[in-house]
């Protein structure tokens, strides 16, 4: 619970955060909200010797219209998303599903942009970036490039991410077509056991926690949209999965919690 | 007069501690201090084959780093921890040296120790030292020392450290069961649990090189019982020892141990001369600070056909975990003389084996065997009950002391005497708040809609022991010490008040109910009432707070120091009022003849007389101080009715508590506001453990979840608002009628929880559920059963 020594930079701008982490290398680490990057430090489960705190770079916070998507800066933290009046309106998904992250401190804390590059499959957030179809906005030396959400995860706690990118944005459709998120948890602060996402009335359905990356449940979403009924469906919720086994559900469980939180998801959505 | 007993004055100490001003041990500092850094044994069981402390000890910082070998080689680490409790003859006490010196034990046994100028120091340099195990195999579960075929300790020949009986009546007891309409059995694992005291452990010893005395700070529930076996245990003169715990936060049980923390700090500050401290982290906490439960109970009962309990069978095993602490045996023996509950079930067979694990010693925590007690005969009724066929209710009803009404000095089968009783009211009065007729409505009507969230309603009628202890049962009991507790009584000449406590807070509350003690039996202020605690220099006396005897022995010492204060000042009143001392009245604080009441003095304005002692009655001492030390003449038995009730949610397996009721009798209140502050905080620990807490283990003895990610410590959220009501029945071991609350909670919660939860499931044929409910145990359940729909 004590972290080994490191050092500290502020970086005044993205450019400047970019520019050290190419001179630092595999040594830094971005800090954002560093509500995942402390504890494992804590735990010398991470050990950076540099840290960049990007956390101060106010105008990565934003959440704006755009186009019939809405942008919003990697920096913005849960609890603006919580209380966003743009997202109220437009993806209201996102707002739900940002008030069940952690507590009120960890969403006061916590970025939409360290969530997506943190990239575990427990998380509520890029899961449901996932089902909304979202995208992830990288810059990197060699200036920005666009990453479809589908693209981005490659495995626990891995993006395709470089070492010297940082994501400065993410878009999500505008939308407010039949969603619903169930979490299933055990404590009002604790990751989903199993949590599913639906957006746009069961186009979209990613499932938290029932593998190494946010998944969508691709079997479920293509018997819906061949008319199949909603408990058929959900029955195929956990198909093609490799559910994690922990102190809280062994695989068996978690397929099982997979179909039961689709159905009820999907009703919900569709109700 | 605002405050007395029985009114709910705000703590006296809430103030200081909310605003920040209370002082912890992380807050007070001393120029030159050296941190400890512990190196914990990273394996359950091993050989240490050599330790490399080269690198470690170049670190930036590094004072000197300390092995069991370098420690014996300078006389440091020569005697083991203590263990006060040996409760029999021929228990097996293996020796647990403050630092394991050829073989650790369990994950977290301390195999060096790092001195260095800060924390973060320490912490780096005893990630460098390196230590060579060779690994034995471990007992990684209480079910593999009972099979007794790998051993804990490779010296011993089996892993059984004692045998203990009570069996006061061997063939009634085998007559009820020969005779028996219906009996049941069953097994229940009362698993490990964590304390975890918002406040870690921390300690910091200040030597004084010159004069040898050590000041020692600590995070402690027990100063006065730390200063005798640092004594005991390090040769340090007890005279040149003074302890003082300062504000404490919280400890359940986990505080009031005789950690290796405390020897180390005090023999490495005396040895060399410099301030030595350490604060644990959590981690750190849940590898090494004492474990509470870790039970397997066997029990059995029986009854006639219309389901009067005649008797009942324990047997159980107790995973003492690798060592004896402070009072690890005696654990499971306080819980034996419960096993028959609130019931007059006429015979009891109690049997208990100690078993020695690789993992964390066990000790006292929360309850300390009265909760796991309460537990298996609160199931045991509800399966009784179901075999009967009769509810929860009516079996309780057929069976309660004295058919429900009120008694006082019970002879219980288990050969203590019960203070005092009143069973029915508790029962009818939480029967009625939580509304149970409608309930049971209600969870028909979803069992036949067949609906996803099905309810469960569970009670649980706990006893418990409290006011520990008269010590001749202490003795009989062959625990090493008395339980008795001190208090000082001192008028000031300014008319002010000092109390001197024995019993020592760490959040309960001490403060302000000693002043409305004070109030309430000398007519002054609460407000000009100084309660002094917690520093042995200050109150030399005492025997410390845990088994919820804080208010039934110490409180009750503190009202008859006083009741000797007002007695010498009532001489006074009377040779100023030149009338005897038998005419003089005592009210609300003022002496007065009887008959002249206009003549009076109060008892503040007597200080300074008694001070001055210009014109004292001839022959008497000077000033108004008063000591008691009050030795309880029997335990004291609260006791209540808890229901629980839940909504399970059939597809996840999900349980939610929705409610909760809770009508305890702690005999007469001092101060409901804290009462009822206990007995919520109570609720929701016993709660955890039926849902979410277990210190899980591998079979090598490795912690799996060391941290509150995984070890689920329950929040407000998961908490219903909690419906609370009590009845009175005084206590007849103390002349206060008080009888203690600090555990009641505790006691009485995990069997409601669990209870309601089989009840919620009984259509699915589930029975029992084991500790914590997980949602995947509960969905399991239900996954198995004939009806299961899941
Ligand atoms: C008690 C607690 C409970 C929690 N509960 C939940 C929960 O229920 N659900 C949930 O989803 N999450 C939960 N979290 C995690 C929380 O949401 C984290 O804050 C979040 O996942 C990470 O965001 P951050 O801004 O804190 O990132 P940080 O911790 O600062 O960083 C995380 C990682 O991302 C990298 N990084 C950060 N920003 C960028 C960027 N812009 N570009 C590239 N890399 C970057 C960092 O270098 C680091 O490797 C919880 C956390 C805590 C402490």
């Amino acid at each position: 619970m004590i972290p080994a020594a490191f050092d500290y930079t502020v970086a005044e701008s993205a450019d400047h955060a970019i520019q050290l982490l190419g001179e630092y290398g595999d040594e830094a680490k971005l800090l954002a909200g560093g509500h995942s990057l402390i504890p494992m430090m804590k735990y010398r489960l991470a050990t950076p010797t540099q840290l960049i705190d990007v956390g101060r770079l106010d105008d990565l916070s934003y959440i704006r219209r755009d186009n019939g998507h809405i942008a919003i800066g990697a920096m913005t933290k849960h609890a603006q998303l919580e209380t966003s009046d743009v997202l109220a309106a437009d993806c209201p998904m996102l707002q739900h599903v940002a008030a069940l992250v952690g507590d009120p401190s960890v969403r006061h804390r916590g970025t939409l942009g360290g969530t997506l590059a943190h990239s575990d499959p427990a998380s509520d957030l890029p899961a449901a970036v996932l089902a909304l179809g979202g995208t992830i906005v990288a810059k990197g030396p060699n200036g920005q490039r666009e990453i479809a959400s589908s693209e981005f995860f490659t495995g626990y706690f891995e993006s395709v991410l470089a070492e010297d990118e940082m994501i400065v944005e993410v878009k999500v459709p505008a939308g407010t077509a039949g969603w619903n998120y169930q979490k299933f948890n055990r404590r009002a602060q604790d990751w989903a056991i199993v949590g599913v996402a639906v957006a746009d009335g069961g186009a979209g359905i990613s499932l938290v926690n029932m593998g190494s990356t946010p998944i969508r449940a691709t079997a479920a979403e293509e018997a819906l949209a061949g008319g199949a009924s909603i408990a058929d469906a959900a029955a195929l919720a956990a198909q093609d999965t490799d559910p994690p086994e922990d102190l809280n559900a062994d695989g068996e469980y978690r397929a099982h919690l997979a179909r039961v939180l689709t159905q009820r998801a999907l009703e919900a959505a569709n109700g | 007069m605002t405050a007395t007993i029985g009114s709910r004055m705000l703590r006296k100490e809430d103030p200081k501690l909310l605003t920040g001003e209370g002082k912890y041990i992380d807050d007070i500092h001393a120029p030159g201090e050296l941190w400890m850094g512990m190196v914990r044994s990273t394996m359950g069981h091993a050989t240490i084959a050599s330790i490399d402390t080269s690198e470690a000890e170049q670190m930036p910082g590094v004072h000197s780093v300390w092995t069991g070998a370098s420690l014996t080689e300078a006389g440091l680490c020569a005697a083991p921890l203590p263990c006060a409790w040996p409760v029999t003859e021929d228990m097996v006490n293996p020796a647990h040296l403050p630092v394991a010196v050829s073989e650790a034990k369990h994950v977290g046994d301390i195999v060096a120790v790092v001195l260095a100028d800060s924390r973060y120091g320490a912490a780096d340099a005893a990630e460098k030292v390196i230590v060579d195990y060779e690994p034995l195999p471990a007992v990684g579960s209480l079910e593999a020392a009972v099979a007794d075929e790998v051993m804990a300790h490779s010296d011993l020949g089996s892993n059984k450290a004692f045998h203990w009986p009570l069996i006061p009546d061997p063939e009634g007891t085998e007559k009820a069961f020969a005779e028996a309409a219906h009996t049941v059995s069953a097994k229940f694992v009362q698993q490990r649990l964590i304390p975890a005291p918002m406040e870690p452990r921390g300690c910091m010893a200040i030597p004084s090189p010159a004069g040898g005395e050590v000041t020692f700070y600590s995070a402690t529930q027990v100063p006065h019982i730390l200063k005798v076996m640092i004594a005991a245990t390090t040769g340090i003169a007890e005279s040149k020892i003074r302890v003082i715990a300062p504000a404490v936060g919280g400890g359940f049980g986990g505080k009031l141990n005789v950690d290796a923390d405390a020897i180390l700090s005090c023999s490495l500050a005396n040895h060399l001369g410099l301030p030595v401290r350490w604060t644990e982290s959590r981690t750190e906490a849940a590898g090494s600070s004492h474990q509470g439960r870790g039970q397997i109970q066997h029990i059995e009962a029986a009854a006639d056909a219309d389901g009067k309990i005649t008797s009942v069978k324990v047997h159980l095993d107790a995973d003492m975990g690798a060592y004896m602490m402070l009072i690890t045996p005696g654990v499971p023996l306080l819980g034996s003389f419960l096993y028959t509950g609130v019931y007059d079930i006429p015979n009891l067979s109690f049997t208990c084996d100690g078993w020695f694990t690789n993992m964390t010693p066990t000790d006292a925590y929360r309850g300390a065997g009265r909760p796991e007690a309460s537990y298996a005969i609160e199931r045991i009724m509800d399966m009784m009950a179901l075999e009967v066929g009769i509810t929860p209710e009516e079996i309780r009803a057929r069976n309660y002391i004295a058919g429900g009404e009120k008694f006082e000095n019970y002879d219980a089968a288990s050969t203590l005497v019960f203070d005092s009783g009143h069973y029915r009211p508790a029962h009818d009065r939480a029967l009625e708040m939580a509304k149970v007729a409608d309930l049971r409505a209600e969870q028909a009507r979803r069992r036949d809609a067949g609906e996803a969230k099905q309810l469960g309603i569970g009670m649980c009628t706990y006893v418990e022991i409290c006011g520990l202890a008269p010590s001749r049962a202490l003795g009989g009991l062959n625990y090493g010490a008395g339980g008795w507790e001190h208090a000082t009584v001192r008028l000031l000449p300014t008319g002010k008040v000092e109390v001197v406590s024995g019993s020592t807070p760490h959040g309960q509350g001490h403060e302000t109910a000693w002043s409305q003690i004070i109030a309430d039996k000398m007519g002054v202020d609460p407000n000009d009432v100084e309660v002094l605690h917690s520093d042995t220099a200050k109150s030399p006396l005492g025997l410390d707070t845990y088994g919820s005897r804080s208010l039934a022995v110490g409180g009750v010492a503190i009202a008859m120091a006083a009741d000797k204060v007002i007695e010498k000042a009532k001489l006074i009143a009377a040779h100023q009022f030149e009338a005897a001392p038998e005419d003089v009245e005592f009210e609300s604080g003022s002496f007065s003849v009887a008959g002249t009441p206009a003549k009076s003095v109060h008892i503040q304005e007597l200080g300074f007389a008694a001070f001055a002692a210009h014109d004292l009655p001839d022959g008497m001492e000077p000033n108004l101080q008063e000591q008691v030390s009050f030795d309880p003449p029997n335990f004291a038995f609260p006791f209540g009715t808890h229901v629980a009730v839940v909504e399970i949610d059939t597809g996840t397996g999900g349980v939610e508590l929705i409610d909760y009721v809770a009508v305890d009798d702690c005999g007469t209140q001092v101060n409901p506001l804290i009462v009822e502050g206990q007995v919520h905080g109570g609720i929701v620990q016993g709660a955890a453990q039926a849902l979410f807490e277990v210190a899980n283990y591998d079979e090598d003895g490795n912690i799996t979840n060391p941290s509150f990610m995984d070890y689920l410590v329950p929040s407000a959220a998961e908490m219903p608002s909690i419906q609370l009501d009590s009845t009175v029945t005084p206590s007849t071991s103390n002349p206060l009628g008080v009888k203690g609350v600090g555990e009641a909670g505790t006691i009485g919660s995990a069997a409601a929880v669990i209870n309601a939860i089989c009840d919620g499931l009984s259509p699915y044929g589930v029975t029992d559920m084991e500790m914590p409910a997980t949602p995947q145990r509960v969905w399991q359940a239900i996954n198995n059963s004939n009806g299961g729909a899941a």
